[in-house]
């Protein structure tokens, strides 16, 4: 039941961030899947007490690595995939609390919670990063124009 | 000749201009900039774009010939993104001649967001709603999250028309939400102000810039990526000084 409920919320939370972002009619629905992938990777690999920060980087990988698929599919930019699905995983409550805690004047819990507000933001960087130089070396696409292949 | 070098040059830039306010990659900018000039004959095309400026500039036979271009407003719009893809594409194909190409760029420019004002907030709102719930919030959370993020969407949108300052909007929208949100737990709905606020605060993320300025520096755009970074840590701060203030103030 938990796992139904989360499915259906993150598709309808990041097809609605596609709405707020003027997405194609046509691909919303795809990326509303591409959201709900990337928050069930994260959902399970936390669900299993494996840390915030590697379960951050699973799930912006798979959201970037369907995202190329899709791309390549439907012969769209890739940005329009990946925006709505990155949206779950941005540390906005361990940001908040960071900001709560300034705010009290409790520094230390602050730091603490910005400084993992930091981690978690770096790791969906990574992770779209290693979906890049995946896609790249193993479905390799075509090489962008380039000084030497635009004179040719 | 030379004034069919210059419009091709155009459509070029007109291509860039749309995208780039569109919210494109500033790779995919570049590299679409120069697949147009290839298209049309022209084999040696330079382009530099930065988040508030184009400059291309083609070589032929006759002297170098470069165009500049400001950009100085960018909004989300990702149909224009994925449009003028397509109509890269098919120039590439050869289906387009240069006239063609520029109105067909021309009426997307124009083209209004697809989905209304008032199905953008109602999305806001659900987007809100939905984040109380996937942050392990209960039910009884989801309408006041609702309620006060569109009222935050809303603000957003609104008061960059009025006052074009960088950073103003989010600031009164996070102010905004968050003392809504604080108003409708005092008045008894929901259960849980943490995840009311941080629910209601979903909207004005930027995550378009995070992902664009992730791209961006690892396509070695290191120009666009710090700036489009530096732009979302100060969107991430004017937030979180709105929400500091609401927190002080309760």
């Amino acid at each position: 039941m938990t796992i139904l409920t989360n499915m259906l919320f993150s598709f309808l939370a990041a097809a609605s961030f596609g709405i707020m972002f003027n997405v194609p009619k046509s691909l919303l629905f795809k990326c509303g899947t591409v959201g709900m992938a990337g928050w069930m990777v994260y959902y399970f690999l936390s669900e299993n007490k494996i840390d915030p920060l590697p379960s951050t980087v699973a799930a912006a990988f798979t959201i970037a690595l369907i995202g190329h698929v899709y791309a390549r599919v439907y012969k769209t930019p890739v940005i329009i995939f990946t925006i709505a699905g990155i949206i779950p995983l941005v540390p906005g409550g361990t940001a908040y609390r960071a900001m709560r805690s300034f705010v009290q004047n409790d520094y230390n819990t602050a730091i603490n919670l910005a400084a993992k507000a930091f981690m978690i933001s770096g790791s969906i960087a990574l992770g779209l990063i290693l979906s890049d130089v995946f896609y790249q070396l193993i479905l390799r696409r075509k090489p962008a124009v380039t000084k030497a292949s635009a004179r040719k | 000749m030379l004034e069919k070098q210059y419009d091709i040059m155009d459509v070029s830039l007109l291509a860039g201009k749309i995208m780039l306010e569109s919210g494109a990659e500033t790779y995919r900018v570049e590299d679409t900039m120069m697949r147009i000039a290839l298209s049309y004959g022209i084999e040696e095309s330079h382009s530099f774009v930065t988040p508030t400026g184009i400059m291309f500039s083609i070589e032929t036979d006759e002297p170098t010939k470069t165009k500049l271009m400001r950009i100085s407003s960018r909004t989300t719009d990702l149909y224009k993104v994925s449009a003028v893809n397509a109509i890269s594409r098919r120039i590439s194909a050869g289906e387009l001649t240069v006239s063609q190409a520029y109105k067909e760029l021309k009426a997307i420019q124009k083209a209004p967001m697809f989905f209304s004002f008032l199905m953008q907030i109602a999305a806001a709102a659900s987007t809100s709603g939905c984040f109380v719930i996937l942050l392990k919030g209960s039910w009884d959370n989801v309408l006041p999250a609702m309620l006060a993020g569109a009222l935050a969407y809303f603000l957003v949108l609104k008061v960059a028309d009025i006052v074009p300052t960088m950073f103003f909007s989010d600031f009164i929208a996070a102010l905004a939400g968050g003392g809504a949100a604080y108003l409708l737990f005092r008045m008894g709905l929901g259960s849980d102000l943490d995840r009311i606020i941080v629910g209601t605060l979903i909207p004005l993320v930027p995550g378009l810039l995070i992902t664009n300025a992730v791209r961006d520096l690892m396509a070695g755009h290191f120009l666009s990526g710090l700036a489009k970074g530096a732009e979302a840590l100060l969107t991430a701060l004017a937030i979180g000084t709105g929400i500091a203030v609401v927190m002080t103030l309760i």
